[in-house]
C-alpha cells in the first residue's frame, strides 16, 4: 500500500496460504500495522490516535445512550435525566460523552495546528489534508446536533441560531432554513431529524478517517524536518524509518493514557465544567436566555461570525457593490464559513519551498501569533457581542484571514528559509544526540538483548 | 521563543477554562464551605436531611421537585432515610393515578410538580445556576473556590436587601445574588423550621442546608462519579508509568545506534 518499500506479509502456514490467496486481510492488516514511519516523530504526532480513540468512545458511548434516550420534544429532557439517575452507570456514560466532545474537538485542533506549522498539507498530502477538513465539517456539524439532543435551554436557542444562519443567505435562505428545522420554528421535528442526522454523520466520518489513513498511508507520513523518507531502496528507507508497530503503537499509547488520565479527572471531578449551566433547564420557546453560547469549541468561528456588525467598512463595501444584496447578517455568515474554507485552502496558498516551519524563521513567529488569536477569538465568542469585545473579534478575524489570504502567499517569496537536514536519520540522530547532551553524560544502558 | 511559550500557555490556560458562559455575572455570590466540594467531597446526610425538611416545609408550598423519585431518598450517598421513613414520607403526597384522580404516592412516585406557575422546578436547578462566576467568563472561581449552583442557592436565599418595588400591580423584592428584582419574596427567618436533630435553625443555616439538599437532588450520584474518578486516575497513573517504561525500553537500543553514528 506504501510507496515506501518495506517488507510485505506473507503467508506461512497452510490456513493462512488458503486465505489470502481469496481475501488478503492479514496481508492489509499486516501493512497498515508495520507500515515505515519517520523515525523523527515528535510528541505533535500522538493526537492521531488520540482522535481515532475519540471517535470510537463517542460511538460505544452514544450507542448505549441511544439505548435509553427517548428523542421527542416531550421526553427528550427528561430521559436524558432517566440517564443520569436511574440508568446503570448513565452518568458516567452520559457525561463520558458530552466531555468525549471537548476532548475530541481539543484533539482535533492540535492536530490541525500540528498540520500547519509542519506543512503537512503541502504537495503531496494535499488530498489528506482536504479529506481531514471534510472531517472536521461533519465533526461540527454532529457536535452541534449532538447538543441539541438533551433538549435544554442552550439545545433549542443554540439550534436557532446556528440554523438562522441559512436564513441570512439572500432569497433561497429561508426555505433551506425551514427545510433543515422541518417547520417554521425549531420543534421536536427538528429534534427527531438532528437525532438521526447525529446516529448516521459518525459512521460517514469513520469511512473518511479510513480514506485520511490510506491517504497518508501512500504517501508516507509527513515528519517534524519535512524532508521525504528515501525511497531508493529498502535498505535506505529502513534508516529512515521504523515500523508502526511496536515503535509508534506504544509511543501513542503512553501518549493517549496520559491524554485520558486529565480526560477522565475531568470526566470524574467536574464534568460540567465546560458544559452550558442553562442547558439544565428544559428548553423554553417562550424565554430567550440573555447570552446565548455555542459549545467552546465554536467560539473563534461564532465570534468571527459576530465580528462583522454593519458598521464595519468591508461590510458596508460589500453591500454596496453587491447592491444591498449581501447584509451584515448574511456578510457574517460568509465570513465564518470562509475562515474555515481558506484553511481548507492552504495548500494551495502556501507558496513557501520548505515543507517544515521549523526551517521558516519569519513564518513561526506568524504561526504562532495565529494561535494565540485563535484563543483569543475563543474568548471574544463567549463574551457578550457588544463594546469592547467585537472590536476584539474583528482584529481576531482580520488577522485569520491575513495569515491565510495575504501572510502565507507573501512569506514563500520574502522569507529566505534556512537548510532543512538532508534525512530523516541525519535529523533523528541530531536530535537523540542533542536530548542525552542535555540530560547529562548518558549511562551505558543499553539493554542486552 | 517567548511568543511559542505564551501561545502555549494561552492555550493551556484556555482549554481549561475556557466556558462558554457569562450566566448572571451581574449578581453577587458567596462562598460556601460545602461538604461536597473538591475531588473527595461527599453528601452530609445529616445536613441533607435537614435540607429536605426545608424543601418539604418551606419550598414545596410553591416548587416542584419532579425529577426526583422518593426512592432515592433511601441512596446511601445521599439522604439515607429508612425504607419506612421513606414510605411514610412518600405516603404524606399525592400524585395523579392516571384516571383524572389523586392517589397516595409509594416510593418508586416522583415529588410534584410546581404549584406555582412561575415558580420554577427545583429538580436541576443546583446545575442549571452553577453559572461560571467569571472573572471574564473564564470560571476561575468554579475552579479553585468549587462555587457553583449550590451557592448560588444559598446566596439568593440569603440575599434579599428588604428593598421593595411595585410594578404593574406586582411586588418585586431586589435581591444581592439575582442582581435584580425578583417575583419571589424573602421566604427564610429564623426558627422558621425545627430541625429534628436540634441544630438551630437560623436564616444561614437553613440556606445552606436546603442547598446542599437540592445539589444532591440534581446531582445524586456525584459520590459514585468521584469514586470512579478516582479509580480511574489511579488506574490510568499505573498504566500510563507501565506504558512509560516500555516505551523507554523499546526505543534504547534505537537512540544508543543514533548516539553511535
Amino acid at each position: 500500500m506504501s510507496g515506501i518499500p518495506h517488507d510485505h506479509y506473507e503467508p506461512k502456514t497452510g490456513i493462512e496460504k488458503w486465505l489470502h490467496r481469496r481475501l488478503p486481510i492479514v496481508g492489509l492488516i499486516y501493512d497498515t500495522l508495520m507500515i515505515p514511519t519517520p523515525k523523527n516523530l515528535n510528541w505533535w504526532w500522538i493526537w492521531g490516535i488520540v482522535l481515532a480513540f475519540c471517535l470510537a468512545l463517542q460511538i460505544v458511548t452514544g450507542i448505549v445512550l441511544v439505548m435509553h434516550y427517548t428523542p421527542s420534544a416531550e421526553a427528550a429532557f427528561r430521559s436524558v435525566e432517566h440517564i443520569m439517575r436511574d440508568v446503570n452507570g448513565g452518568y458516567m456514560l452520559r457525561y463520558l460523552h458530552a466531555n468525549g466532545a471537548s476532548l475530541f474537538f481539543f484533539a482535533v485542533y492540535i492536530h490541525i495546528f500540528r498540520g500547519l506549522y509542519y506543512g503537512s498539507y503541502k504537495a503531496p498530502r494535499e488530498v489528506t489534508w482536504i479529506i481531514g477538513m471534510l472531517i472536521y465539517l461533519l465533526m461540527m456539524a454532529t457536535g452541534f446536533m449532538g447538543y441539541v439532543l438533551p433538549w435544554g435551554q442552550m439545545s433549542f436557542w443554540g439550534a436557532t441560531v446556528i440554523t438562522g444562519l441559512f436564513g441570512a443567505i439572500p432569497g433561497i435562505g429561508e426555505p433551506i432554513q425551514t427545510w433543515l428545522l422541518g417547520g417554521p420554528a425549531v420543534g421536536g421535528q427538528t429534534l427527531n431529524r438532528f437525532f438521526s442526522l447525529h446516529y448516521l454523520l459518525p459512521f460517514v466520518i469513520a469511512a473518511l478517517v479510513i480514506l485520511h489513513i490510506w491517504a497518508f498511508h501512500h504517501t508516507g507520513n509527513n515528519n517534524p524536518a519535512g524532508v521525504d523518507v528515501r525511497k531508493g531502496s529498502k535498505e535506505e528507507a529502513e534508516k529512515d524509518t521504523l515500523p508502526f508497530w511496536p515503535y509508534f503503537v506504544i509511543k501513542d499509547l503512553f501518549a493517549l493514557v496520559l491524554v485520558l488520565l486529565v480526560f477522565w479527572a475531568i470526566v470524574g471531578f467536574m464534568p460540567n465544567f465546560l458544559g452550558h449551566p442553562d442547558n439544565y433547564t428544559i428548553a423554553n420557546p417562550l424565554s430567550t436566555p440573555a447570552h446565548i453560547v455555542p459549545e467552546w469549541y465554536f467560539l473563534p468561528f461564532y465570534a468571527i461570525l459576530r465580528a462583522f456588525t454593519a458598521d464595519v467598512w468591508v461590510v458596508i463595501a460589500a453591500h454596496w457593490i453587491s447592491f444591498g444584496i449581501i447584509d451584515a447578517k448574511f456578510f457574517g455568515v460568509l465570513a465564518m464559513f470562509g475562515a474555515i474554507a481558506v484553511m481548507a485552502l492552504t495548500p494551495w496558498l502556501d507558496t513557501s519551498s520548505v515543507r517544515s516551519g521549523r526551517y521558516r524563521p519569519m513564518f513561526k513567529s506568524f504561526f504562532w501569533l495565529l494561535v494565540v488569536d485563535f484563543v483569543v477569538l475563543m474568548w471574544a465568542g463567549a463574551m457578550p457581542a457588544e463594546g469592547i469585545y467585537t472590536n476584539i473579534a474583528l482584529i481576531g478575524a482580520a488577522y485569520w484571514f491575513g495569515y491565510f489570504l495575504v501572510i502565507l502567499p507573501l512569506l514563500g517569496v520574502l522569507e529566505r528559509p534556512t537548510t532543512p537536514p538532508a534525512t530523516i536519520e541525519q535529523d533523528f540522530k541530531a536530535k537523540v544526540k542533542a536530548h542525552a547532551k542535555k540530560s547529562g553524560p548518558a549511562p551505558e544502558q543499553i539493554p542486552a538483548e | 521563543m517567548t511568543i511559542r511559550k505564551l501561545a502555549l500557555s494561552a492555550l493551556t490556560a484556555l482549554s481549561l477554562a475556557a466556558t462558554p458562559s457569562v450566566a448572571s455575572e451581574a449578581g453577587h455570590i458567596e462562598d460556601f464551605a460545602f461538604s461536597f466540594e473538591g475531588p473527595f467531597g461527599t453528601y452530609d446526610r445529616a445536613q441533607l436531611q435537614r435540607g429536605l425538611q426545608v424543601y418539604n416545609e418551606v419550598c414545596s408550598a410553591c416548587h416542584g421537585l419532579n425529577l426526583v423519585a422518593f426512592r432515592s431518598l433511601t441512596d446511601e450517598t445521599g439522604p439515607a432515610l429508612e425504607p419506612d421513613v421513606m414510605r411514610a414520607f412518600a405516603a404524606q403526597h399525592e400524585v395523579e393515578d392516571g384516571q383524572g384522580g389523586y392517589r397516595t404516592a409509594a416510593g418508586p412516585d416522583h415529588f410534584g410538580h410546581s404549584s406555582l406557575e412561575n415558580a420554577p422546578d427545583l429538580s436541576l436547578m443546583a446545575k442549571a445556576r452553577a453559572g461560571f462566576h467569571g472573572p471574564y467568563g473564564l470560571g476561575i472561581n468554579q475552579l479553585i473556590h468549587g462555587m457553583g449552583g449550590a451557592e448560588y442557592i444559598a446566596s439568593f436565599l440569603l440575599g434579599f436587601t428588604g428593598e421593595e418595588t411595585e410594578q404593574g400591580g406586582s411586588v418585586f423584592y431586589e435581591n444581592r445574588a439575582f442582581g435584580g428584582n425578583v417575583a419571589m419574596p424573602p421566604i427564610l427567618s429564623d426558627d422558621l423550621v425545627e430541625y429534628s436533630d436540634g441544630t438551630p435553625a437560623t436564616e444561614e443555616q437553613m440556606a445552606q442546608d436546603v442547598a446542599a439538599f437540592l445539589m444532591w437532588a440534581a446531582e445524586p450520584k456525584l459520590p459514585q462519579r468521584k469514586m470512579w474518578g478516582f479509580i480511574g486516575v489511579l488506574f490510568l497513573t499505573l498504566l500510563a508509568s507501565l506504558l512509560y517504561l516500555t516505551n523507554k525500553r523499546l526505543w534504547a537500543p534505537v537512540k544508543a545506534q543514533a548516539k553511535q553514528g
